[in-house]
């Protein structure tokens, strides 16, 4: 057995070496040269962070375009999804009562016209994006509570709108953080 | 719009062909010991074996290799145990997450070695920086090259006539780190920093909101470990919400990198296999039965989400995309749907979207994809797994035509034939005594005064309660990782019962093939003559698709019907 235990025990020392020092330490050298240094990307409104690009916020107020539902309420402490199944009584009554919600603050919205994101949960309960259908239904409530005129909110939705990848892969999709910071951005 | 969607999925299954097949080739030639241009680690590679005192020239019967196998992993067993459980005294804990219960420990220790990643707990607080990278992201690498080394060995089987020497497990272990795993991490690694995956080693993070709502941010050097955790067909991730959190898989272009990782190695060991032994025509049948298996599990799972959810449609919302629930919006329904169709024939377990939360006929195919588990398969193992299926099908067909049973110019006799059976029993026996023990403990023991009362276990009533239980337990057999994650799993009695049964599932088909490959290739070689059974056929591919389907259809049709099949007609009715 002798034969077996030794090599074992000096390839698990030297792979840990290099697997657990060495490589980990060389990838987040070389990632201090990206856009985050390594640490994830910033967002920023007037020289303050307000959020990481890639992690979604929780907003409520009528002057934000609002994200989707999320499991932990956008808390980025942990992640998690509903894990509801599809046929789940109780699931479903709390997706008819996310579209009544919308109704009331969208007069004029009708149910076809509600995209499947804004009433379900994200995967990791973090999602920063929502499709750009979910943004439009919002521009009125958000253009009137800021009392600027629809068509700036329009504008500043299709600037925000990211195309699939290289234009052909991927749906389109709208950063829900940044177009709110462009939105307070306008407003000075 | 859709279209967008389809051609992402598209153009990602093409370029993972396309850079599969050339490493395959590569794979065969850094272990036939042929000239290639990373070479240039040899020296390096002397270090270890002497550093290791190993004679990599010291060829080993297949015994052998399992006993060098097995030693290394109980190793790790037995010293990742106690990390884990302790790892709160232990430095490189920023966030100052708390140690492991024993039950837990023993889960996630298991999980990890085996190659699983079965998580019943949540990375940003479960583990320490320490754990994650010393414990959790070494054995991505080691369980993966585990897989890598003994294949290599089953190949060694067939490459000469008649032999009893398979080659060095240490050096097959070592080189499948050096050469293929380690540079391959580094390059997926480095793309994912560059585009949003965090790597530094600093703490959570505490900032302001827009709405002046006060977040905090978990993070920590995710990019060297979502990449190993991919290529090496783990699937254990940083993250509680794995690669839907969007520091884990940022962006649709990240999503694509991952989805081409964890696929790239099983079919490329395909592709090796073929070179190795210099049976290519073998190598393409085999990946055709695969790839056409792997076209059955995605095309339906496409139809069924892309669809959207018929109960969400009776309220009145159009879903035009497909099913959202969860889901990310930045990878679209389709993308979603084919990933969770690759991580369960691959093996990964690693999700980009919620299981619990797939459409019935979604979840069927995903359990499937699991139970047969070989469409490509695991890092090396899927072979393996296949394998059985071959030695199966060619006796059987052996018994039609009333043949002596051979493979590749071995006679198949009784004692390989028996372990093969064996092989293929353990695992219907492994899920379905797993599923009924936790079922009846939900329902004849609900209240028991536990930690966690049974009746506490699910997060869905009804058939979809039983799919959670039913996948959690095939999920650990397949060694894949993913879950429906509503279910409520850390407690003793799914700690242990998991534990116990992914070992089963992983060294028993791992044990089995490569016994059969050194019996076989010991016994005297017979040439091929008219009256052999040719392996390499359509007709023959076609005899093992039947095989492969009919087994699995006898073994899990009733647990099925009582779960994604019973809620599917629910939810259509």
């Amino acid at each position: 057995m002798k034969q077996y235990i030794l090599p074992s025990i000096k390839l698990t020392i030297i792979f840990t070496i290099l697997l657990c020092v060495i490589y980990p330490l060389f990838i987040s050298f070389a990632a201090k040269l990206s856009a985050g240094k390594g640490s994830g990307e910033k967002v920023t409104l007037n020289g303050k962070v307000v959020g990481y690009r890639l992690l979604g916020q929780a907003f409520n107020q009528p002057q934000y375009f609002w994200g989707r539902p999320s499991a932990v309420n956008y808390n980025a402490a942990g992640s998690a999804g509903s894990n509801k199944g599809p046929t789940n009584p109780a699931y479903l009554q709390e997706v008819d009562n996310r579209i009544d919600t919308l109704l009331k603050y969208h007069p004029g919205l009708k149910r076809n016209e509600i995209p499947a994101d804004l009433v379900t949960a994200s995967g990791s309960g973090l999602d920063p994006n929502i499709s750009v259908e979910a943004a439009k239904i919002q521009a009125k409530r958000v253009a009137i509570s800021r009392q600027v005129p629809l068509s700036k909110i329009i504008k500043l939705i299709d600037i925000h709108t990211e195309k699939p990848l290289f234009g052909l892969f991927g749906p389109s999709k709208i950063n829900v953080l940044e177009l709110n910071v462009a939105l307070d951005q306008t407003r000075k | 719009m859709m279209q967008t969607e389809i051609l992402g999925i598209i153009a990602t299954f093409v370029l993972t062909l396309i850079i599969s097949i050339p490493l395959g080739s590569y794979i065969a030639k850094v272990f036939a010991g042929q000239r290639v241009w990373t070479n240039f680690l040899l020296p390096f590679e002397n270090i270890i074996y002497r550093f290791s005192g190993i004679n990599p020239a010291a060829q080993m019967n297949w015994k052998q290799h399992l006993k060098a196998m097995l030693t290394i992993n109980a190793l790790w067993l037995i010293y990742g145990f106690f990390v884990l459980m302790y790892q709160d005294h232990l430095p490189l804990n920023p966030d100052g997450n708390p140690g492991m219960s024993p039950h837990l420990a023993f889960n996630t220790i298991i999980s990890f070695v085996v190659n699983c990643n079965l998580q019943h707990y949540s990375g940003e607080s479960g583990l320490t920086y320490l754990t994650q990278q010393f414990i959790i992201m070494f054995l991505h690498f080691v369980s993966a090259a585990t897989g890598i080394a003994i294949a290599i060995s089953f190949f060694k089987a067939f490459k000469e006539k008649t032999t009893t020497k398979l080659g060095n497990f240490w050096q097959h272990f070592t080189l499948a780190i050096t050469r293929v795993l380690l540079p391959i991490a580094a390059i997926i690694a480095i793309v994912l920093a560059f585009n949003g995956v965090p790597a530094s080693y600093e703490a959570k993070d505490q900032i302001i909101g827009l709405q002046g709502d006060s977040l905090t941010v978990s993070r920590g050097p995710a990019a060297a470990m979502v990449a190993i955790k991919h290529l090496g067909t783990n699937g254990g991730g940083w993250f509680g919400a794995n690669s839907a959190h969007p520091l884990e898989n940022p962006s649709y272009f990240t999503n694509m990198v991952e989805a081409i990782s964890q696929m790239l190695i099983p079919i490329a060991m395909i592709v090796a296999f073929g070179i190795f032994i210099g049976r290519r025509k073998l190598a393409w049948t085999i990946f055709g039965v695969m790839t056409l298996g792997f076209l059955l599990l995605l095309l339906p799972t496409l139809q069924s989400e892309l669809g959207g959810n018929p109960k969400i449609e009776q309220l009145g919302v159009t879903q035009h995309t497909g099913a959202m629930e969860g889901k990310e919006v930045r990878f679209g329904p389709a993308a979603t749907a084919y990933w969770s169709t690759i991580t369960t024939v691959v093996s990964t377990g690693s999700v980009n979207g919620m299981h619990d939360s797939t459409m019935p006929l979604t979840g069927l195919y995903q359990l499937l994809a699991m139970m047969v588990n070989a469409f490509y398969g695991g890092c090396g193992v899927g072979l393996l797994n296949y394998f059985i299926y071959l030695i199966i099908a060619v006796f059987i067909a052996g018994l039609m035509v009333g043949r002596t049973p051979e493979f590749l110019g071995h006679k198949l006799e009784a004692r390989e034939v028996k372990i093969a059976a064996l092989v293929t029993l353990i695992s219907p026996l492994l899920i379905m005594c797993g599923t009924a023990l936790a079922a009846y403990t939900f329902t004849a023991h609900g209240n028991a005064a536990w930690e966690t009362p049974p009746s506490a276990w699910l997060n869905n009533p009804s058939f979809h309660g039983f799919s959670e239980m039913l996948y959690e337990v095939t999920s650990s057999n397949a060694n894949n990782g993913s879950g429906l994650e509503g279910l409520g799993d850390n407690n003793m009695f799914w700690n242990v019962m998991t534990g116990v049964i992914l070992l089963f599932g992983r060294f028993i088909p791992i044990i089995g093939p490569l016994a059969i490959a050194g019996l076989l290739a010991k016994k005297k070689y017979i040439p091929e003559s008219a009256g052999t059974l040719q392996i390499d056929t359509k007709t023959f591919a076609l005899m093992t698709l039947a095989i492969i389907v009919v087994l699995n259809a006898l073994s899990y049709f009733p647990a099925l019907a009582l779960g994604p099949i019973a809620e599917y007609f629910t939810m259509i009715k």
